[in-house]
C-alpha cells in the first residue's frame, strides 16, 4: 500500500495474496476476515505460528497494515504496550489494536499474557484462531484439542483414543476477566466473523473473539472442505456460536436441523480411529454428550 | 579525560539511590514505563508510580504488568510505535525476561532498563552480586555498570542517548548493585530538566508501526537472511563503543560530571598492579589503593563501565605496561571456574604482544561483604604473582571452609 492512499477500496485486500499458506488455510481466512472487520486503521500483533511464518518471509510481507510479531507467548503484552504508547503519545481512540493468535499461543503459553492484558482493561481486540492443536510444529496437542482427537502428541493407540481432556473453555475465562464483549465464531461463517470483529473493535476495552478454524493439514480433510467441516462443527452443536456482553450470553446462533456428531467426525483423519477401533462407538457417544450439553446450555 | 565530580553542593540532596534513578527516568520524559515489582528494584517503580499518581510525568503511561516477561514484551510494542520506553528489574525477573531480551535487541528497539544486580536462585537470595546481568551478556544489550548513586542517576540519561542514537538502536541495561546502591542514602545532584532537555533529544525513530505507512516488524528470516541481522547488531555494538565515550563527554560538558566512558582509571599510569572490577566495589578498592599508594606501592584501578560492548582496546591500552592484572568478578561461569570479566580480559590479550599475567577472583556472591581486608589480601597475592608467577589463576575469595 502506498503511504498516500487514504481509504480502502472495496476490493482492497489488507492481507495480500501470495502468502505461503496451505490451500484451504483457515489462518489466512481468519486473518482476512479480521482485517475486513477492523479496517485499515489498525495495528496487528501476531505470535509465532503458521500465520506469522506464512505471511512474512523476510523481506516479503502480506500485511497491508502495520504488523508486529515478537514471540510465542507475549502477543497480549505487546498489544498492551502499543495501546499504552498510543495513549501516551496522544494517538488513542482511532487506531485499533488487534492481536491474532493461534489456540496454543492464546490459551496455553500465552495465558498469563492475555489474562494480564484483559485484567488491566487495555483497549484492544484479541482474535483466537482455534485450530485445536499446534499446527506450525506438526499437529501436537494443545489445551484446545477436543476430546478423543488424535494428534502427534496425543495419538490414538492400542490403549488410547487420543486426547483425553475436553477443550479449555476460553470464552468463559475471558468473560470472567470482565471483558465487555466476548464472542465465538467460525471461519466457515465469514459474515458472522466480520460482524463480530467489527463489533469488538468498536467497543472500548479488551474484547475477545474465539474463531473456530478447521485446519486441512492438521485435521486431515480435503483442502476444498474447510468451510464444510467448519459448518458441520456448528451444525452438530460441537461449536456453539454466541456473543456475550459484560459476561452474559446475549445472542446465540440457533441451529435448525442439528446433525449427529458422526457427520462431523467422519470427515476428519484425527477422529478416524473412533470408527475403526473396538469401543469407538462408545467414545462417539461421549462426544455426542458434549454436543447435547451445548444444545442445553446455549438453547441451540 | 580526568574524572570530574564537579558537584554543586548547594544542589545536592540526600535521597535513596532508587529515588535518584526514578527521578532521572522522569526527567528523561519516557512515554511508556512497564514493570513488575521485585526486590531490590521495588523502590524505583514505587517512586515512578508516585510520580505518575502526582501527574509529574507528562505524556506517559505506566503499565502494572503481571510478570517481567510481559513488562519487557509490552515495551516491544511501545517502542515499535515510537515511544521512549523504560523498565527496571533484577535477578529472577531479568532471567524470566531472557527470551524477550534477545527479541528487543534483534528488533533494534532502544529500550532502557535499570538492572539492580542481585544473586540468582537457588539458593534463593535477594542480595547483591552480578550473576543476573552477566548471564544475559549475549542477548545483544548494551550493559553499563555504575559505581555509585550519582553515576547511576547520570548514566540513566546517558543510556537513553546511546541506545536511541540512529547508528546504534540497541537496548541498554544500566546495572547497579542491589541494596549497596539501590537502598543507600547519599547526597546527589538530581538531574535538571532544562539540562536533560538539551542533552537528550526527543526519540523520533525512522521506522514505526503506523497505519499511514504500514511496516512489518519481526518477520521470519530464513538461512538466506538471518546472519545479516546478527552481523548488523554486532556492527551497531561497534558503533556504540564511540557513542558511549561521546555520551559521557557530552554529559560532562553540560553537567560537569564525568566517570569515564567505556572505562575509568585510578592511579594506573605507573601501576605495577592493576585491579579491574565493575560496580560498587570500586569505592572500596579506591580506598585500599589510597592506603597502598601512601606506602609507595604502585597499585591502580581500571573500572569497567561498559561490559557490552566490551572495551578491548581501551583495556589493552591501560594494562599493557602493568606487571600483573587482577580481575574481580561478582559472577561465575560454573564449570570454567572463572568470572566473565576475567575470562574476557584474558582473551583480549591473546594474539597481541601484551604478556601480562592475569589472575581472577570470584568475590561478593549473594551479598557476601567485601571488606577492605579482602582487597588487601588480593593485592598481597598479586605481589607474589609479580615475584614468583601465577600459582592459582582463578579462585573464590573468603570461602568458609567450615560450611563445605
Amino acid at each position: 500500500m502506498s503511504p498516500e492512499s487514504k481509504s480502502t477500496p472495496k476490493s482492497k485486500q489488507l492481507l495480500a495474496p501470495g502468502h505461503r499458506g496451505c490451500p484451504g488455510c483457515c489462518d489466512a481466512m481468519a486473518a482476512k476476515f479480521t482485517l475486513m472487520g477492523a479496517g485499515e486503521d489498525c495495528i496487528v500483533v501476531s505470535p509465532t505460528g503458521c500465520l506469522e511464518v506464512m505471511t512474512t518471509p523476510f523481506p516479503e510481507s502480506s500485511w497491508e497494515v502495520p504488523w508486529i510479531h515478537s514471540l510465542f507467548e507475549n502477543t497480549s503484552a505487546v498489544a498492551s504496550g502499543i495501546d499504552a504508547a498510543l495513549r501516551a503519545m496522544g494517538k488513542a481512540g482511532k487506531t485499533k489494536v488487534i492481536g491474532i493468535g493461534g489456540d496454543g499461543a492464546t490459551l496455553d503459553i500465552g495465558m498469563r499474557s492475555i489474562s494480564g492484558a484483559f485484567e488491566r482493561g487495555h483497549d484492544f481486540t484479541y482474535v483466537c484462531i482455534d485450530n485445536e492443536a499446534y499446527m506450525n510444529t506438526g499437529v501436537q496437542r494443545s489445551g484446545a484439542t477436543p476430546f478423543n482427537a488424535a494428534t502427534t502428541t496425543s495419538p490414538a493407540g492400542k490403549v488410547s483414543f487420543g486426547n483425553q481432556r475436553p477443550k479449555k473453555n476460553m470464552p468463559a475465562i475471558m468473560a470472567a476477566h470482565g471483558s465487555p464483549y466476548v464472542a465465538t465464531t467460525s471461519v466457515a461463517y465469514p459474515k458472522d466473523m466480520i460482524r463480530k470483529v467489527k463489533t469488538a473493535t468498536e467497543i472500548v476495552g479488551p474484547a475477545y473473539i474465539h474463531a473456530h478454524a478447521p485446519c486441512t493439514t492438521g485435521w486431515g480433510f480435503d483442502t476444498s472442505k474447510t468451510v464444510e467441516v467448519g459448518k458441520l462443527a456448528v451444525e452438530t452443536a460441537l461449536w456453539p456460536m454466541f456473543e456475550m456482553d459484560d459476561g452474559k450470553v446475549t445472542k446465540v446462533k440457533k441451529i435448525k436441523n442439528i446433525k449427529p456428531v458422526e457427520d462431523y467426525l467422519k470427515m476428519q483423519r484425527r477422529f478416524k480411529h473412533l470408527f475403526t477401533m473396538e469401543g469407538g462407538a462408545e467414545e462417539i457417544k461421549k462426544i455426542q454428550a458434549i454436543a447435547d450439553k451445548n444444545i442445553e446450555d446455549f438453547g441451540l | 579525560m580526568a574524572p570530574t565530580r564537579n558537584v554543586n553542593k548547594e544542589k545536592m540532596v540526600v535521597v535513596e539511590g532508587s529515588y535518584s534513578i526514578a527521578h532521572s527516568v522522569k526527567i528523561c520524559r519516557p512515554n511508556v514505563i512497564s514493570a513488575y515489582p521485585i526486590t531490590p528494584q521495588t523502590h524505583i517503580v514505587e517512586n515512578l508510580s508516585q510520580f505518575m499518581a502526582d501527574g509529574e510525568i507528562p505524556n506517559c503511561e505506566y503499565i502494572n504488568v503481571e510478570s517481567e516477561f510481559s513488562a519487557l514484551s509490552a515495551l516491544v510494542g511501545a517502542s515499535a510505535v515510537g515511544a521512549r520506553s523504560y523498565s527496571a528489574t533484577t535477578s529472577q525477573g531479568l532471567e524470566l525476561m531472557h527470551e524477550v531480551l534477545f527479541n528487543v535487541s534483534g528488533m533494534r528497539l532502544p529500550v532502557v532498563m535499570t538492572v539492580i544486580n542481585r544473586a540468582v536462585s537457588a539458593p534463593i537470595n535477594i542480595w547483591n552480586d552480578q550473576q543476573d546481568s552477566i548471564s544475559q551478556r549475549d542477548t545483544g544489550w548494551i550493559q553499563l555498570y555504575a559505581e555509585d548513586t550519582q553515576e547511576m542517576a547520570d548514566m540513566t540519561a546517558q543510556a537513553f542517548k546511546i541506545a536511541e542514537d540512529k547508528d546504534v538502536l540497541l537496548p541498554a541495561m544500566v546495572c547497579m548493585d542491589g541494596f549497596i546502591l539501590s537502598h543507600v542514602y547519599e547526597p546527589v545532584v538530581l538531574l535538571e530538566q532544562d539540562l536533560v532537555d538539551k542533552y537528550l533529544p526527543a526519540y523520533n525513530p525512522e521506522f514505526v508501526l503506523d497505519p499511514k505507512n504500514p511496516k512489518s516488524f519481526g518477520a521470519f528470516a530464513d538461512p538466506s537472511t538471518y546472519t545479516e541481522f546478527r552481523f548488523l547488531q554486532e556492527k551497531a555494538m561497534g558503533v556504540a563503543l564511540q557513542k558511549i565515550e561521546d555520551a559521557a563527554n557530552e554529559f560532562n560538558e553540560l553537567f560537569g560530571r564525568y566517570y569515564g566512558g567505556l572505562i575509568d582509571e585510578y592511579d594506573t599510569e605507573d601501576a605495577d598492579i592493576i585491579i579491574m572490577a565493575m560496580g560498587s566495589v570500586i569505592g572500596t578498592i579506591k580506598d585500599v589503593i589510597d592506603a597502598r599508594r601512601s606506602k609507595g606501592e604502585k597499585v591502580g584501578l581500571l573500572k569497567v563501565r561498559s561490559f557490552r560492548p566490551f572495551p578491548k582496546e581501551a583495556i589493552k591500552k591501560v594494562v599493557k605496561d602493568a606487571k600483573v592484572v587482577v580481575v574481580l568478578d561478582k559472577n561465575i561461569s560454573i564449570g570454567l571456574n572463572e568470572g566473565a570479566l576475567f575470562t574476557e580480559t584474558k582473551s583480549c590479550f591473546y594474539n597481541t604482544k601484551i604478556d601480562v599475567p592475569v589472575v581472577g577472583y570470584m568475590i561478593g556472591h549473594g551479598g557476601r561483604d567485601i571488606p577492605m581486608g579482602t582487597i588487601e589480601n588480593i593485592i598481597d597475592e598479586a605481589k607474589d604473582v609479580m615475584s614468583s608467577g601465577i600459582k592459582v589463576e582463578s579462585q573464590f575469595t573468603d570461602i568458609r571452609e567450615e560450611l563445605i
